[in-house]
């Protein structure tokens, strides 16, 4: 399938140096619609160097970022969200007081003008939401129930929901179901393939075999800061991506 | 049976959303009931309740400034501070002979200025925590207070500057009689919070006050600038002790050095009071103004009962831990499952 489908975001020779530390070094990356890529590696391996510089929160020290086949330089988050690239935090970045509609339109709150006021415009709010959970079959009491009360994997699905309100073409998500009971990996993980049933792009960077087996294409794995092996997902098992985890080919 | 207790359970479970919003109130409407019984004759006449009004009006600018900078989760000590500060500028430009539409603005420019210092010192120079910046600016304007005026109270306002703090508001077109007025001050504090209950539920900057509260890093992921709302809520946190300045003028007709000492603990205690947590992002409006009248009510209920200031102290204290220690409660009865 990824052969067929539109290149969406793809990085070339990417390089980042902290100071004397190499983090990585020419690494590259290729996103389909439609595709899950699964980057997989050791702690320090580069995965969360790699994601932060894809959402612009980094700047590479070299190489360049390719979106829709465009060379994109990215100076913020805010840039790369314009692009339609998103990032799921792993620590959710949700404010559990607010209700989940508010949460999804944190900093883009629709709004109306009364004179040259503007108010919040809560009805669009919830019915934008409403729609929006809809598509992804999420499934919450009302979307005005404060964030805090939901369970983790509810939380982790709105936080899904909140990357893909607006137009997102590629969700980048790191450690996905990291904080989940099992019982809601599968939700988490369904909605995953919801949404590349949709078109979307998704890159999950995850140490659990099972997830990576379950919604991703493509499995690329990164070693100490380099391309070390990469794969279609139906030619290789899960004992040779641990494998090239610890570096072993 | 079972379908009887569900129905009781979801019943329980429906009116807990009402308790959190409404149950502050609740508490109110029976202190006042009690007073009522206890001073049948005196504590609802009119004089009575314009007086409550009128004794809380400068307390409840105070209380709906660091009230939003609660729910940011910071504090803001320097209130009092401020409102002093105001009040000794107010009084010197009024004895330099300004015309009163300038001496009306003055305290609140000067209020909203002490503010942005308190803003620009969080963010700008990186301090720990708002605790610390707002602790120096305690002494800071109270001492610059006391440099201008050299530490004695100046009096004496023109009848405009005295209006909001002061002027009464005549119905005997309603055919009440003449003792029956309105307080300006009431009216003021009646707009004031309405503005302000608006701004922070009806607008995104509202918002992302109590989203910065909830999660800052969320917040900040989302693309808030949240240094430019926290300045914002410290200059308005010092812009409503302005007024406050400009009330206390009205009511005392004086500047003077110990205007507002202590008060930003009054303010801090009607914050908690009303429901508020300090670790941010919970608290209503509604719920600071319930707060402030509580502390209005009972400082007054126990000085016609000529119950002495010391037992005042202990009561509202031991109000504090109450509140809280409810608020606690309830928490625990509403996440139990």
């Amino acid at each position: 399938m990824t052969s067929t489908n539109k290149l969406l975001l793809e990085a070339k020779g990417i390089t980042k140096y902290f100071g004397t530390i190499t983090a990585l070094e020419n690494v590259n990356l290729k996103v389909h619609e439609g595709e899950c890529l699964g980057v997989v590696g050791d702690n320090g391996a580069g995965k969360s160097t790699l994601m932060k510089v894809l959402s612009g929160l980094y700047k590479p020290s070299a190489g360049a970022l390719f979106f829709e086949g465009k060379e994109h330089v990215l100076d913020s988050p805010k840039d790369s969200q314009n692009l339609g690239l998103e990032m799921v935090y792993q620590d959710l970045a949700l404010a559990g007081n607010l209700p989940i509609g508010e949460n999804i339109f944190l900093g883009r709150e629709p709004t109306k003008n009364i004179g040259f006021l503007k108010f919040l415009d809560f009805k669009k709010i919830q019915e934008m939401t409403s729609a929006h959970l809809e598509k992804l079959k999420i499934n919450v009491k009302s979307a005005d129930q404060k964030v805090e009360e939901l369970s983790g994997g509810q939380r982790q699905a709105v936080a899904i929901a909140r990357s893909t309100a607006f137009n997102a073409k590629v969700v980048i998500m790191d450690e996905p179901t990291a904080a989940l009971a099992i019982k809601e990996v599968g939700k988490v993980l369904d909605l995953i393939n919801k949404l590349k049933s949709t078109g979307v792009g998704v890159i999950v960077i995850s140490h659990r075999m099972d997830d990576i087996f379950t919604v991703c294409d493509r499995v690329m794995a990164l070693f100490q800061g380099t391309n070390f092996a990469e794969s279609q997902l139906d030619k290789t098992s899960r004992d040779e991506v641990i494998g090239w985890i610890m570096g072993k080919k | 049976m079972d379908d009887k207790e569900k129905k009781q359970d979801s019943l329980y479970v429906k009116l807990i959303p009402y308790f959190e919003k409404y149950g502050i109130l609740l508490l109110l409407v029976i202190m006042i009931l009690v007073m009522h019984i206890l001073q049948p004759d005196v504590f609802l006449s009119w004089r009575n309740v314009t007086n409550v009004f009128k004794q809380i009006s400068w307390q409840s600018m105070l209380a709906l400034g660091v009230f939003m900078v609660i729910v940011t989760a910071g504090i803001d000590l320097s209130v009092g501070s401020i409102m002093m500060l105001s009040l000794m500028i107010l009084a010197i430009v009024a004895k330099a002979g300004a015309p009163w539409f300038i001496v009306v603005l003055v305290p609140l420019f000067a209020g909203f200025l002490c503010g942005l210092i308190n803003g620009l010192g969080i963010t700008l120079l990186r301090m720990p925590h708002p605790f610390i910046m707002t602790l120096g600016t305690l002494y800071i304007f109270r001492g610059t207070g006391n440099l201008i005026s050299g530490g004695t109270p100046i009096s004496g306002f023109t009848d405009e500057v005295r209006y909001l703090g002061h002027g009464r508001i005549d119905l005997t077109w309603l055919g009440l009689e003449k003792s029956q007025y309105l307080p300006v001050s009431l009216v003021l504090i009646a707009v004031v919070y309405f503005v302000f209950w608006v701004f922070l539920n009806h607008s995104r900057t509202g918002k992302w006050i109590y989203a910065i509260g909830g999660n800052p890093s969320a917040a900040r992921a989302s693309g808030i600038n949240v240094n430019k709302i926290l300045i914002i809520v410290y200059s308005l946190c010092g812009f409503l002790s302005g007024i406050g300045a400009l009330i206390l003028a009205g009511r005392t007709d004086s500047g003077y050095p110990n205007a507002g000492l202590q008060s930003e603990l009054d303010a801090i205690a009607a914050c908690i009071i009303g429901g508020a947590s300090l670790f941010g992002g919970r608290g209503t409006v509604l719920g600071v103004f319930a707060g402030v009248m509580i502390m209005g009510i009972l400082r007054n209920g126990l000085n016609l009962m000529d119950v002495s200031s010391f037992w005042q102290q202990v009561l509202i204290g031991s109000i504090i831990v109450l509140a809280v220690y409810v608020d606690v409660l309830r928490r625990d009865f509403g996440t139990r499952k």
